[in-house]
């Protein structure tokens, strides 16, 4: 594959927003016909890196980016999507972007229709013209043969089964006379295997007419047996661009979530000096959770089953989308979900918010503007707020309980007892939540649960967005309320080395299902292995106590 | 089967609603078969143009257009310049038209380019664009007309001297489409050459949809990201539609006034999006989906619980009264009804297309069960 002329080559590619780098000296090649595989974990730079190969408007926006692209021979700077497309790269996303109400056909044409000549044209633009029908149709049918699959030209795509829409994305991109690289992203993550197995192989044709192919994917077995060369990238930088034949999954997998000697020694530490004191297996389970299912847009569970051991606190890992968010808004009520959730013995009743929080859980949100806080209330009102609602604290009764008054005076030293705990940077209780920093918010967020006394606490994502000061007290004050008040926390983060610094097991959730629990001391190829789908076909991996 | 009947009366709860309400009222009212007739076939001419103008916002994706309201306006004013002028017959009709032209279509960007910046709740933006247009309408037909605005006609005036009257009549141009090929078969006169214009419009509705354009409409009231991405300009192809169906409201409201020979200065074009609206819901159409047939089967429906209802409250309950309220009633109910019902589909749709999502499915191919060993 090392042909002479690489189609595209990036050079010292680097990138950062706002002072925050998360991309830095990215090199390498693609040849024609060559099929890349681009591996990383969440927000190892993949993205980004794609953005500023199609000219996104937010990498301008945001002071451009560092290096230079040639694409077939020429330095590339595209300054729109529309000049990437004009080049000859394609795109294939994530997220379908078809037109549920049009057929194939005219999906795959959408806005390069064939036209009917017309004298209107001459008057008023050729958008007057009327479309042909006959010649779309049998330029979308060469399409879909150059992708050696069948296709209604005819169907709606809303009618279409998952993995016709993904073929008529590619055939759409194949569309383009000058197509010489097409990039595809988590292109089988909707796919059912067999449909996915089709999909790599009309890819291998593809590439064998010379089209190059960018290949992103979490399922690293999909890449070994696919790609031609596998590309490694972790914390924006390369880490490594070696042939896929001969490696394997697990060497992928451990180059994806290796983290430096010095960071992992720490951690190592901080994880053997925690086991010594949480040795208590035969702890009662509080939480039990079977066949649960959760309708939750983009984070979807299938079937969870797991259970919790009182005092624990239990961390929930797993890569974007394969639905770790989707348990804890599950239980809590905010999503569409069925199956059981036995608390303390008891069912908790699902789809019903109140209901959860009545049995004593509370839950701190991902979605913190959304979900977490009252943006236009103080922070006295945000921290009382769901223990008021629920279990009529800061009530005073008034008429001999005739009416119940809001009891501002305990509410203010409510929130002033956490702000000094917490070390909340504010003006004072009654300060707008809105207008706090990211990790002020967050605590608040937490004091909120906190102030509900709970005795299973889901915290989501509790680190997402907030500067590495505010992380730490974060972690630390979860650590201490967990050994202070014997709370059970459920934590769910996609940051694995968080998990692992705070937790005493975790479970990597892959495609709605708990792919395996490990001990937090276990080594970290062995979560990165789960997090990108554990070979199916090999033993399952040892789980469970084996330090 | 079942499921498909169930399916059937889902899609088609309104007209079915109306169609029974009406099989009611016909008996009661007992009124005659052929004055009924006529009065639909007047009715027909009279109202379809104005309905038809509806179509393309809502294959555009921007919902009903309450905005019509304005093209209504740039009819009148053109008929009432045509009034003063003493131009008659289809001269001054045409004129009219080409008058209300250049205002319709101003209108029309300035309505499409606010709905632009209210993307997804463009129905409630028309409605009181209506309104705050309404107020400027009457500062140029009670204010300017007469003053500012040249009016030769003493007759077209309040007597302080500026300002037009309540009553606008239009002897000069009554009738003069509907009886431009007179036809009469048993007994019923058919306004034929309004017939023709409304089969003319909805030939271009027609061919419309086929255009580049028309394409590019659908596709951006399906999706605006998706098309966007594709590279269609969104925005532009909006505000084409609206200002498309505004023109087609200002003809539509030339067409509908003549057939009537006088016009309510301040009130004719108020009601009319209402009433439009009304009839093309009560035809099976909803906020993203109309056909032609819907705005034919509508205004069949709407005018003929319009005619009969008034008669059959009076007639049941003794009072002419009853039946005006309930017109009212009708025309603003049903527009709440489809509402509710286009969400209510939405919704099980949505649902529905969810249902793969839910429920446990099959068990993990090899759980991996936690617990302490």
């Amino acid at each position: 594959m090392d042909s002479a002329e690489p189609i595209l080559s990036l050079k010292g590619i680097g990138k950062s927003f706002y002072g925050n780098r998360v991309l830095a000296d990215v090199s390498f090649d693609v040849g024609a016909g060559e099929i890349i595989g681009l591996v990383g974990e969440n927000g190892a730079g993949k993205s980004t890196l794609m953005k500023i190969l199609f000219g996104m408007p937010v990498i301008s926006e945001t002071g451009g980016f560092e290096g230079s692209i040639f694409f077939n021979g020429k330095e590339a700077r595209f300054k729109t999507p529309f000049d990437a497309l004009d080049a000859g790269i394609g795109m294939v996303h994530q997220e379908f972007s078809l037109i549920p109400g049009f057929t194939t056909t005219e999906n795959i044409l959408l806005n390069r229709e064939s036209l009917n000549s017309s004298v209107l044209v001459d008057i008023f633009g050729p958008r007057i013209s009327t479309l042909d029908r006959a010649t779309m149709e049998s330029r979308a049918k060469s399409a879909i043969d150059k992708l050696g699959v069948t296709l209604d030209p005819n169907m709606l795509i809303k009618e279409m089964p998952v993995g016709h829409k993904q073929f008529t994305e590619i055939a759409r991109e194949l569309c383009r006379e000058n197509v010489k690289l097409i990039v595809l992203d988590e292109p089988t993550a909707v796919l059912t295997e067999s449909e996915a197995e089709v999909l790599l192989s009309t890819l291998r044709l593809l590439a064998s007419e010379g089209i190059a192919i960018i290949f992103i994917s979490h399922r690293l077995r999909e890449v070994v047996e696919l790609c031609d060369r596998v590309v490694v990238l972790r914390d924006g930088h390369k880490i490594e661009d070696f042939p896929a034949k001969g490696s394997s999954t697990k060497q992928i997998a451990s180059l994806m979530v290796g983290r430096s000697m010095e960071a992992q020694a720490k951690i190592d530490a901080a994880s053997a000096a925690r086991s010594t004191q949480s040795e208590s297996d035969a702890r009662e389970t509080i939480l039990s959770i079977e066949n649960l299912w959760v309708d939750m847009p983009g984070e979807t569970v299938r079937n969870v089953n797991l259970s919790v051991k009182k005092g624990e606190i239990f961390g929930i890992g797993g890569l974007a989308g394969q639905g770790k968010l989707g348990i804890p808004n599950g239980i809590m009520g905010l999503s569409p979900a069925g199956g059981s959730v036995i608390l303390n013995g008891t069912p908790v009743p699902l789809n019903a918010p109140r209901a959860a929080l009545e049995r004593n859980m509370a839950f701190v949100s991902e979605d913190r503007r959304g979900v977490g806080l009252l943006l236009d209330e103080g922070i006295d009102w945000n921290i009382a707020f769901t223990a008021m609602q629920v279990q009529n604290k800061f009530l005073k009764p008034i008429l001999g309980g005739l009416f119940l008054w809001r009891s501002d005076a305990a509410m203010s030293n409510l929130a002033e007892e956490y702000i000094k705990l917490l070390e909340i940077k504010c003006t004072g209780p009654g300060q707008r939540a809105g207008n706090l920093s990211g990790g002020n918010q967050q605590k608040v967020c937490l004091a909120k649960a906190f102030a509900l006394r709970p005795d299973v606490l889901f915290v989501s994502e509790p680190t997402r967005g907030i500067d590495i000061g505010a992380k730490h007290l974060v972690l630390d004050t979860l650590k201490k309320y967990n050994s202070e008040y014997g709370t059970t926390i459920v934590m769910v983060s996609s940051e694995l080395e968080e998990l692992r610094s705070v937790c005493d097991r975790i479970a990597i959730v892959y495609e709605g299902r708990i792919e395996g629990i490990l001990p937090h001391t276990a080594p970290i190829e062995d979560f990165g292995i789960l997090m990108a789908g554990a070979d199916r076909d090999e033993a399952p991996v040892a789980l469970v106590g084996g330090n | 089967m079942s499921s498909r009947l169930r399916n059937f009366f889902i899609d088609n709860a309104v007209v079915i609603l109306f169609v029974v309400l009406i099989a009611i009222a016909i008996p009661v009212s007992g009124l005659p078969g052929t004055f009924l007739m006529q009065e639909i076939l007047t009715r027909l001419g009279r109202n379809t143009f104005l309905v038809i103008a509806l179509l393309l916002p809502i294959m555009a994706g921007m919902g009903l257009n309450f905005g019509m309201v304005l093209g209504a306006m740039a009819g009148q004013l053109g008929l009432i310049f045509i009034t003063d002028w003493n131009i008659v017959g289809i001269p001054g009709l045409l004129l009219a038209m080409i008058i209300s032209l250049p205002i319709s279509v101003f209108l029309g960007w300035l309505c499409g380019s606010i709905m632009n910046l209210a993307k997804g709740r463009e129905m409630v933006t028309g409605f009181i664009l209506a309104f705050f247009m309404n107020g400027l309408y009457m500062m140029v037909v009670l204010y300017a007309m007469g003053s500012l605005i040249p009016i030769m006609n003493p007759e077209l005036l309040l007597s302080r001297g500026y300002g037009i009257r309540n009553v606008v009549g239009l002897d000069g141009v009554r009738q003069s489409l509907d009886t431009l090929i007179p036809l009469k078969i048993a007994g019923l006169n058919i306004p034929v050459f309004s017939f023709l214009i409304i089969a003319a419009v909805s030939y271009f509705i027609i061919w419309f949809r086929k255009t580049k354009i028309g394409q590019d409409m659908r596709a951006a009231g399906q999706d605006r990201a998706v098309s966007g991405a594709a590279g269609i300009p969104v925005e532009q192809t909006r505000i084409l539609a609206i200002i498309i169906s505004t023109v087609l409201a200002g003809i539509g409201q030339i067409i509908f006034l003549q057939n009537l020979g006088t016009i309510n200065t301040t009130s004719s074009h108020e009601q009319i999006g209402m009433f439009s609206i009304a009839a093309l819901l009560i035809g099976g159409a909803s906020v993203t989906k109309a056909s032609i047939p819907n705005v034919i089967v509508g205004v069949i429906l709407f005018h003929l619980l319009f005619l009969v209802s008034p008669m059959a409250g009076k007639n049941l309950i003794g009072s002419g009264m009853l039946g005006e309220y309930f017109r009212q009633f009708v025309s603003y109910g049903v527009i709440a009804l489809a509402l509710v019902l286009y969400e209510w589909k939405r919704v099980t749709q949505e649902n529905d297309s969810r249902a793969t999502l839910r429920g446990g499915g099959a068990p993990a191919a090899k759980e991996a069960k936690g617990g302490a060993a």
